[in-house]
């Protein structure tokens, strides 16, 4: 079915809103120094602990958010759809609130960092206070993504294995898992990427020093303080990187989809 | 061209945001009211509010806009073309950055570093080598902002080597973190710690008084009421600004 043609225009004002200003960025990029820019140690350092940090948050989003994700889309219990609200708060929340949330609970006079600390563990000034900030706001991509695909599911399939005798735990690795595998996959990647951009509750929670917890958005902040030329090319290599992940993966789904 | 192109639309972008926001470019109205507009770094807030009020109080018809930012940030936004009348930077790095949009700056107020601790110096913490024990959580400035610079150059001098749990783009990040407990010990301005009265304990710190961090301030070559923003810069070194000033802590230039 074709949509009316007129949409074109509103759309066409969408695609301006986001693409003008990644032009403005592009255009500003001095060539000249970009190499030397990037390649500080600086940067480096900077934007391997951005991969690691992104990585293992992503790794964690999996392990606790796609069970959660299966029980929201499949189960039926009370307090369901007030968890499912809590889950998404970190989406609309500010960053630097985020950070506050981290701080009160984990850091060292926080609700359960101050017994982590009696404990003999630290986690402020960490790199897993940075991977914890990542985890937080990441957590609702992978969640939203995968419940969705697997309430798009069609139960018949899952009831059939059912019927031939499956386990529970049998249908869900043979029968949902591999169906949901895009949506997984989509999941994850956006997971990833958000992990990449986390910015305000890094900053406000884990601190800022190089090679532990100063990833490529708080290496930014801080370039722009005295080289904007520098900034300007570390958020191309931020602006890239978001597009290549996000793109490769939406190709791949749409395709799956048709 | 393409970077001038970039830089002449985000100025007309800034020009709109500027009218938007009702503030009127041209303020010398024929009604004889006047409004001036100063810009200045973020540690001055406190100081500058008073001294905004006490000259409205002798100035009649004027009224004095106050914006505070980083001083980087508001180097950036007068280097975009924004109307000002007055800057007063936090080092002399960001007015250097801006030469050409100001007239002839002055040095109005000093600043120097202190060690901050939490209230009741838990760890005894008596100077800088005792910041380089590693098992304290120290938080600076980083290097590219002006305490971070500051920092360096005390170290340096005192022949410290510190290992920072992190360095903050804000001194005031800095002091936060020391006044919540999530540091044992920072390095903040004097006039922070002043700022924060009880919440802090400031120690005494060797050679930190030959690490000056001087203030310039200066009139828009470009302003609006030159007039005005000179009387407010005179009105700044006079008696009754450096009074304010040094009430908060800070030093005569």
């Amino acid at each position: 079915m074709r949509p009316p043609g007129w949409l074109w225009v509103p759309a066409a004002g969408a695609v301006l809103v986001v693409v003008v200003p990644l032009l403005g960025l592009l255009t500003s990029v001095d060539a000249g120094r970009l190499w030397p820019l990037l390649t500080s140690d600086a940067s480096v350092d900077a934007l391997l602990l951005s991969l690691r940090t992104a990585l293992a948050a992503t790794v964690l989003c999996l392990l606790l958010g796609a069970p959660l994700a299966i029980l929201l889309a499949r189960g039926r219990w009370p307090g369901q759809s007030v968890l499912r609200a809590l889950v998404l708060v970190p989406l609309v929340l500010p960053p630097v609130v985020g950070g506050l949330a981290l701080l009160t609970t984990f850091g060292r006079r926080g609700l359960i960092g101050e017994h982590l600390v009696a404990a003999g563990i630290t986690i402020s000034y960490t790199t897993t206070a940075v991977v914890l900030a990542q985890t937080f706001v990441a957590l609702p991509f992978l969640v939203l993504s995968l419940e969705g695909a697997v309430r798009g599911l069609d139960p018949r399939q899952e009831e059939a294995a059912a019927t031939l005798g499956a386990s529970p735990w049998r249908r869900l690795t043979r029968v949902t898992l591999p169906l949901v595998g895009p949506g997984l996959l989509s999941g994850s990647v956006l997971a990833f990427a958000r992990a990449l951009g986390e910015f305000g509750a890094t900053l406000t929670f884990a601190g800022s020093a190089q090679g532990r917890t100063r990833t490529l958005p708080l290496e930014i902040y801080l370039q722009r303080e005295t080289d904007q030329d520098a900034a300007i090319a570390l958020s191309l290599v931020l602006v890239v990187l978001a597009t290549v992940i996000v793109g490769a993966v939406y190709a791949r789904t749409t395709k799956g989809a048709r | 061209m393409i970077r001038r192109l970039a830089a002449s639309s985000s100025v007309a972008v800034l020009a709109l945001a500027l009218a938007a926001c009702g503030s009127d470019a041209s303020d010398a109205s024929d009604d004889g009211e006047t409004t001036l507009h100063v810009a200045a770094a973020a540690s001055l807030t406190d100081a500058f509010e008073e001294i905004a009020t006490d000259f409205e109080a002798t100035h009649e018809g004027v009224t004095v806009d106050l914006q505070f930012a980083g001083s980087s940030d508001l180097a950036t936004q007068i280097e975009g073309g924004a109307q000002l009348d007055v800057f007063a930077s936090a080092d002399q790095a960001n007015m250097d950055k801006v030469e050409d949009a100001v007239d002839d700056p002055q040095v109005f107020a000093t600043n120097v570093l202190t060690i901050v601790t939490e209230p009741g110096n838990p760890q005894k913490i008596t100077g800088l080598e005792d910041l380089a024990d590693p098992d304290l959580a120290v938080v600076v400035c980083a290097e590219q902002v002006p305490c971070g610079a500051a920092t360096k150059t005390l170290t340096e001098q005192e022949d410290v080597t510190l290992d920072p749990a992190s360095e903050e783009s804000k001194v005031t990040d800095v002091l936060t973190k020391v006044s919540t407990g999530e540091a044992d010990a920072g390095l903040v301005y004097v006039t922070d710690a002043t700022g924060a009265g009880d919440d802090v304990e400031a120690v005494r710190t060797e050679g930190a008084d030959k690490v000056v961090n001087r203030y310039p301030i200066g009139a828009l070559t470009d302003a609006a009421s030159p007039d005005v923003a000179a009387d407010f810069v005179d009105h700044l070194l006079g008696p009754q600004g450096q009074k304010v000033l040094q009430d908060k802590g800070f030093g005569a230039p």
